[in-house]
């Protein structure tokens, strides 16, 4: 194969880890600080549960960070042009995100109640929010977005950002949301005792039957929608240029890969699979496995997602043949080359690091165990 | 065009707060992590438990700045995508590169180091928790290393070349774009200002215990460590601030008359403007009061080199955008028909240029149609704003003086041991703190101002740069960001005062910790 073409693959693959990490470490986080509220109900639990990601939040949140800077680096076209066509979204998410590190941060540090109480429902905001911007935004690329290019390649959306949160849209933002929540309750049933536990295997539960519902919901609309095909140009060997070539619609058109590659239909099926046995491991006390099978469950929903729009990125609804594909969004064979050399290295030390962290920190958190620990949030 | 001149002004002003902002957390975090290091090795090595203390008490107010610097920072990752499109795709393939690896090197090691380090306390061996704590200084150092990578492209763009089927700048040299000279300068300058920033506030805090006599001890010694480490690292801001403006007028010969007031060519031995009052103009200033001899050894390391002016740099700006306009008119029909062997031609003998013929772009959509009025305006606008890059440059050296002489008195008072003789010094040292962020904030405003017409120095003007949004758009973001902001300056504010007030946990706390530590120590020595 070409080098150049094996890279963009490769690049293709690891923007879903990416977006796997980011989902899996970060929705975790959220979905506790979504569910802070319903998790601890006095002050004393409510901080056991912020102490159980309070060592690993600011590192998992490097995934969201780092999502920002590997777009830019090996796919520079969506970078621009997601991030300015989706603005409002994208100020919607940065707005409530970033008052998640002053929340965990500055919460615990004075006594008010109403102080506390305010950075709980910032916690909850932060949280919530996000993830519900992170699924919708998956949900406008399976959609497509109004965007075209000049032909000096300045970008140009032309849709309102009422559009952005459309139905299908909001309900892939629930189906990311209920994740989350599944994520955060197995995290702290991993770290909790006694009633903070059962609250939040019964989150887990119901948040994973909830995500599973979604899942369905959005599976039938999809093989409704319009999806997008390539019907001319488009060579995967080419320059990194997307307006040389024709795109069509057509509706069903995203299950052709499916129906091109019958095992794909797997990848959906592990999710099912993924969730139920994750409820069922965690009524049994198998929190571990819980979270794993979670992880597993928010893989599957991404690759199936990736499965169907392959090749496309972000497809264009008024110009289709300015869409974005895996052919012609990415950076150079240069660029390509090295960033997936210092990855290679970088992940495995990160790995390394990371888990030794969260080995250091291993072990329950109650609230008796914080009430005299003075570095405690 | 007027629509899009407002987006552009809004989209630079929302940068310059959102960038500005963030760097008011920044240097502390860069040098408290450093100085953190420098307490707790001290405790490690001496085992004597003031020095715990003092890095104890010092990581809380860290971790109140170090909470803003992430999520101010959290802004700025994304801005470039969401406000500045244009640029991120035509600089991505180079700039992308060193923000991803700042992700992968830096934050990951800081931000998973971080929390060991406030929370590890209790279950880490002394010499694990030291080396944790290197882990968060390394990682926030690396991550101006990386940053300042990427904003010397911007300053110098190396290891890059345009290429026209892409229409983008792609990489040609990672190694040229990492070791770029400008990118080293501007990181050793600036990961030092940082640690003089931190070592003010430091300096700042410790003086007003002592001057209430609490925390005596503690206070004492912060007070030492804080001078010594300061006034080594003022020098080195002093001596790299030089290197780097030697650097710069090799590289940006406009941004160095502007930090200069050089109307006319300097032919050597030139005088040094120490004040000025520059008239952009009429291209002269009004009223100057110069050092004689002074500026041509200072910025050319020589006496006999001269040093170009606005006038011939305007001139020189006219013959490049004449030059590049057949590139882009050559450009235009090759996008059309890629396979035009004489555009291509003509395209590769004019590449070089082909930035200036953008500026005059702002004015003619077709340039091969430019006025000769038209050229000279854009000639014209390859001058930044003369005025305020002159006095952010002057307001940066004479603070830099300034916190030079204070730490080295601080350093003498304090070995001495006079410290309490000088009361007088003890109450200025508070007011110090603001001085080394005021200087920081006026460095940035010298290299992003006088960069400008640029966003990418000789290749992309900055008129071309945003995003293609609405007034309205730009004007809901940039209130949202003034909004919250503000109340995150006010809580942040807030809760550092509040923190310095209470100070060191004392009496019953400090009862309570021991016996926490007491519990721990078993810990600590089977580790
Ligand atoms: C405590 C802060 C501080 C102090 C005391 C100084 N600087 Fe500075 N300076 C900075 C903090 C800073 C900075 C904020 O870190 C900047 C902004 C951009 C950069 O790379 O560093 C900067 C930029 C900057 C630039 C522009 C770089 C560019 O355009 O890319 C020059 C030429 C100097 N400095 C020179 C000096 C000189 C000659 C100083 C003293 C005599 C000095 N600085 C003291
Ligand atoms: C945190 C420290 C920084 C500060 C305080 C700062 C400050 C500024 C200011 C004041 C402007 C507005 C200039 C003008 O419009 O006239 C600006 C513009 C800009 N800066 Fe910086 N800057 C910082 C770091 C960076 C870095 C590290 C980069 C690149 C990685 C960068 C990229 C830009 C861009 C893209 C613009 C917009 C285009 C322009 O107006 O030139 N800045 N910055
Ligand atoms: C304008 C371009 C910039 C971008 C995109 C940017 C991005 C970020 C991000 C995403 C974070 C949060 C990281 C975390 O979670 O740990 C951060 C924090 C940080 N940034 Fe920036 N930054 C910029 C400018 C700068 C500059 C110019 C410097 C230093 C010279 C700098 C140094 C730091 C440091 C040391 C931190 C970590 C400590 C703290 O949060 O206070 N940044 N930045």
């Amino acid at each position: 194969m070409d080098p150049y073409v094996l890279l963009k693959v490769t690049w293709w693959v690891l923007l879903g880890v990416l977006l796997i990490g980011l989902a899996v470490m970060v929705g975790m986080d959220m979905g506790v600080g979504a569910a802070l509220r319903y998790l601890g109900r006095t002050d004393g639990e409510r901080r056991a549960v912020i102490n159980m990601i309070a060592p690993h939040w600011d590192g998992n949140q490097v995934w969201f960070i780092l999502g920002g800077g590997a777009v830019f680096a090996a796919w520079p076209t969506i970078y621009a042009t997601a991030f300015s066509g989706l603005y409002v979204v994208m100020l919607v998410l940065l707005w409530s995100m970033i008052v998640r590190p002053l929340g965990f941060e500055y919460r615990s540090k004075l006594p008010g109640e109403r102080w506390r109480g305010a950075w709980d429902w910032m916690l909850f905001i932060s949280g919530a929010v996000p993830m519900i911007v992170f699924g919708a935004a998956m949900g406008n690329m399976l959609e497509g977005v109004p965007f075209h290019f000049s032909w000096n390649m300045v970008s140009y959306y032309t849709g309102s950002f009422i559009s952005l949160f459309n139905p299908f849209a909001v309900l892939c933002g629930v189906m990311a949301l209920a994740l989350a929540l599944y994520q955060g309750g197995a995290m702290v049933m991993n770290r909790g005792t006694g009633v903070i536990r059962e609250r939040a295997c019964r989150l887990l539960s119901i948040a994973g039957l909830v995500a599973l519902a979604v899942f369905t919901l959005c599976g039938v609309w999809v093989s409704m929608m319009h999806g997008y095909e390539i019907t001319a140009g488009g060579d995967p060997a080419g320059p990194a240029l997307p307006l040389n070539k024709t795109v069509e619609t057509a509706s069903g058109a995203w299950l052709a890969n499916y129906t091109a590659h019958p095992a794909l239909w797997l990848v959906p099926a592990s999710v099912y699979l993924a969730v139920l046995g994750g409820i069922v491991a965690a009524r049994a006390g198998l929190s571990h496995l819980a979270w794993w099978l979670g992880a597993l469950a928010w893989a599957a929903t991404l690759v199936t997602l990736g499965a169907a729009m392959f090749p496309f990125l972000m497809p264009s609804s008024s110009e289709p043949s300015h869409s974005l594909t895996v052919w012609d969004a990415s950076s150079s064979l240069g660029t390509l080359g090295w960033m997936l050399a210092f990855t290679a290295i970088f992940i495995p030390i990160i790995g390394i690091y990371t888990s030794w962290a969260f080995w250091v920190m291993r072990g329950k958190v109650t609230p008796e165990s914080i009430a005299h620990d003075e570095h405690a949030y | 065009m007027q629509e899009l001149d407002t987006v552009i002004e809004l989209s630079r002003l929302q940068f310059a707060a959102t960038a500005l902002y963030h760097y008011l957390f920044v240097p502390l975090t860069l040098g408290f992590s450093v100085l953190l290091a420098t307490m707790e090795t001290i405790y490690v090595i001496t085992g004597r438990d003031i020095y715990r203390q003092m890095t104890h008490f010092w990581s809380k107010l860290f971790a109140i700045n170090f909470a803003l610097g992430v999520a101010t920072g959290l802004t700025m990752e994304f801005e470039f995508g969401t406000n500045w499109s244009t640029y991120s795709h035509f600089v991505g393939d180079i700039f992308g590169a060193p923000l991803a690896i700042e992700g992968l090197m830096a934050f990951f090691l800081e931000s998973t180091f971080v929390g060991l380090m406030l929370f590890g306390w209790g279950k880490l061996s002394r010499g694990k928790h030291l080396l944790v704590t290197y882990m968060v200084a390394l990682g926030s150092n690396l991550s101006a290393l990386w940053i300042l990578i990427a904003n010397g492209y911007m300053q110098k763009p190396t290891g890059s070349a345009f290429n026209p089927d892409t229409m983008r700048m792609e990489l040609t040299s990672l190694p040229d774009l990492i070791f770029s000279p400008e990118a080293q300068a501007k990181f050793v300058h600036t990961s030092i200002a940082g640690y003089v920033t931190a070592a003010i506030f430091v300096l700042g805090i410790s003086a007003f215990y002592l001057l209430r006599r609490r925390h005596i001890e503690l206070a004492k010694r912060s007070f030492r460590v804080a001078a010594l480490f300061g006034v080594f690292a003022s020098i080195g801001v002093i001596s790299l601030g030089d290197a780097l403006g030697f650097i710069n007028g090799g590289a940006q010969p406009t941004k160095l008359a502007a930090m200069e007031g050089l109307w006319e060519t300097a032919e050597a031995p030139a005088g040094f403007n120490l004040i000025a009052w520059p008239n952009q103009e009429e291209q002269r200033n009004d009223f100057e009061v110069q050092i004689p001899y002074l500026l041509t050894p200072l910025v050319t390391h020589t006496f006999d080199e001269s040093i170009p002016g606005v006038n011939d740099l305007v001139a020189e700006a006219e013959t490049r955008i004449r030059n590049g306009i057949p590139a882009l008119s050559a450009l235009q029909t090759l996008r059309e028909n890629p396979t035009d062997a004489q555009a291509r031609a003509t395209f590769e003998a004019h590449q070089d240029d082909l930035g200036y013929a953008l500026l005059v772009q702002r004015y003619v959509e077709d340039v091969s149609q430019a006025t000769d009025a038209q050229i000279a305006k854009a000639a014209a606008d390859t001058i930044p704003p003369v005025a305020p890059v002159f006095w952010s440059f002057r307001v940066m050296v004479a603070t830099a003086f300034l916190m030079m002489a204070f730490l080295i008195l601080a350093v003498i008072f304090s070995l001495r041991g006079t410290l309490h003789r000088h009361n007088w010094f003890l109450r200025l040292a508070p007011w110090m703190i603001p001085v080394p962020f005021i200087a920081n904030e006026a460095g940035w405003v010298v290299a992003e101002l006088g960069r400008q017409p640029w966003t990418v120095y000789g290749q992309l003007p900055t008129w071309l740069s945003a995003s293609t949004h609405s007034v309205g758009y730009m004007i809901f973001s940039l209130t949202g960001f003034v909004l919250l902001y503000s109340l995150f300056i006010v809580v942040e504010m807030y809760l550092m005062v509040k923190f310095i007030r209470l100070g060191p946990s004392e009496g019953k706390h400090d009862a309570h910790a021991d016996s926490v530590r007491q519990q721990h120590s078993s810990q600590w020595s089977e580790a």
